[in-house]
């Protein structure tokens, strides 16, 4: 029976899903309990703070540069028709700090940081190294998991600042050098309008979430994939398909919580 | 299965026959469903995580491609467990990782990275690593798979000296039948889950039994088919009958 069959293969899957979420749940919590010792052995969040945030950095400085530029270009075309030019500088930097900055450097993030700490977990399991920790009597969520997800959690909200950071002087760029915008109303509005606690800091809470997502998926699916050239393929792939729509969605709820009819 | 303080061990069998699921299970990986595993007085499947990861310590395995730790280099994989579980000052780690990779010949090795190093070579650092703690259980998991002769050589007669060194008892899991008969001091041999044979490596190659034959000279004929069960060949083939 063709149906019997389809609704069998749905229930399958989502038995699979949900046992998936349990499993990744019991996972973010372990990884939470053996963070102490991750703690203790703190070069090794020193050694992933380096190959995940520094490492991005080229990624995020080029990215950030582009889209504040296109963000320059863009406003001044909106603002010119109201005539308020000189809000360039505001629009600019209220859309990065509150929105693009975390979002854009948080997917970003999640394929290059993330997919990278997915496969490299995925070979190593693999390869058996993770079997031969724990044979080791070495707790591979505390030595392989934790440091990185601290890592994670670490360097995204400070790639989202640089992505805001650098994003702004692509938009002073296009907007006052090029275009010839005011540069001291440019620069005096944006310092007038953009508040620390309800813009810069609800910034820097997105890409707190946004980096834990990402990091708890990437290490989620590296931890958990087959180990197989295709299951660590797999995983990968999925790993930024995951983390996109997580960031997507969080930025919908955060964003309706921070700013919803204010 | 009992395997005495001090001897070198063998267990040998065709594969899929469950030779690493056992390993899997002395080492807690696994726990049995029925029956215990008892590893100096400690019955293993009853241990909780802490007091497993203590009688680990105790232990050392050897996995069939090293499994070294591909971002550390060949120092960095010896000294890992010295680091980890031990207060050791950095000094004396250093004498002491060259002391191990010394005694499988690659001393000279230490400033490489496991990428660097050859399959052979590969084996005898993860040996080294394996043995960093001078433990009382070694395991090996097809300590031979894939060597080419001068490293077979090399690696079993380590495997054979580290264990007399050491005062160890060491199981090796292979089918390397030649090799590993001429280094151990008794042989089980598993078929599907199961001892179907055992004795000394002497009794071993002047033993009758079918299976044991077969597998000892890697004949063809035997108990063991060459083929995978399945359906008929002329039905497979969708040939009529004549």
């Amino acid at each position: 029976m063709p149906a019997a069959k389809a609704i069998r293969g749905i229930g399958h899957s989502t038995i699979n899903a949900v046992w998936r979420i349990g499993v990744a749940t019991r996972f973010f919590f372990l990884t939470l309990m053996y963070s102490g010792s991750s703690f203790r052995r703190f070069h090794l969040i020193i050694k992933e703070l380096f190959s995940t945030g520094v490492m991005s950095l080229i990624i995020i400085i080029v990215a950030g540069m582009f889209v504040g530029m296109v963000l320059g270009l863009q406003g001044y075309e909106t603002l010119k028709r109201y005539g308020s030019e000189s809000a360039l500088g505001v629009m600019v930097a209220l859309g990065l700090v509150r929105e693009l900055g975390p979002v854009v450097a948080a997917l970003l993030f999640a394929s290059r940081a993330g997919s990278a700490m997915t496969a490299e977990i995925g070979l190593m399991k693999a390869t058996e190294q993770i079997s031969a920790m724990e044979m080791m009597a070495v707790h591979p969520i505390a030595r392989i998991v934790a440091p990185r997800f601290w890592a994670g959690i670490i360097s995204m909200p400070l790639l989202a600042a640089m992505f805001s950071a650098v994003g702004v002087f692509g938009g002073y760029f296009v907007g006052v050098v090029q275009i010839g915008v005011d540069e001291g109303s440019f620069w005096s509005q944006m310092q007038a309008a953009v508040d620390f606690q309800h813009d810069i800091l609800n910034g820097v809470i997105k890409s707190f979430v946004f980096g834990t997502a990402v990091t708890v998926i990437a290490l989620f699916e590296g931890y958990d994939a087959p180990p197989t050239a295709e299951g660590v393929s797999g995983a990968t792939t999925r790993t930024v398909v995951t983390s996109s729509l997580a960031i997507l969605m969080l930025d919908f709820i955060l964003t309706a919580m921070m700013f919803g009819g204010s | 299965m009992n395997f005495p303080k001090g001897k070198l061990i063998t267990i040998m069998g065709l594969s899929g026959c469950g030779k690493t699921t056992l390993m899997r299970l002395i080492g807690g990986a696994l726990k049995p469903v029925k029956g215990y595993i008892k590893v100096d007085g400690q019955i293993t499947n009853d241990l909780s995580q802490d007091d497993l990861y203590a009688m680990r310590r105790k232990m050392g395995m050897l996995f069939q491609f090293g499994a070294l730790f591909t971002d550390m280099s060949v120092y960095d994989n010896v000294a890992f467990q010295m680091r980890e579980h031990t207060d050791l000052p950095e000094e004396l780690i250093h004498d002491l990782v060259l002391m191990k990779l010394n005694a499988v010949g690659l001393r000279g090795t230490h400033n490489l990275m496991p990428s660097e190093l050859s399959g052979g070579m590969a084996r005898r650092v993860a040996l080294a690593r394996t043995v960093a703690l001078d433990p009382m259980l070694i395991m090996y998991d097809e300590p031979f798979a894939g060597l080419d002769p001068i490293s077979l050589t090399v690696v079993g007669d380590l495997v054979r000296r580290l264990n007399d060194a050491l005062g160890a008892t060491s199981i090796i899991v292979t089918h390397d039948v030649q090799e590993s008969l001429k280094i151990v001091d008794y042989v089980y041999f598993m078929a599907n889950g199961v001892i179907v044979a055992e004795g000394t490596p002497d009794e071993i190659r002047a033993s009758e039994k079918d299976f044991v034959h077969q597998f000892v000279h890697g004949e063809m004929d035997g108990p063991v088919p060459f083929h995978y069960p399945g359906g008929g060949y002329r039905q497979d083939l969708n040939l009529q009958a004549v």
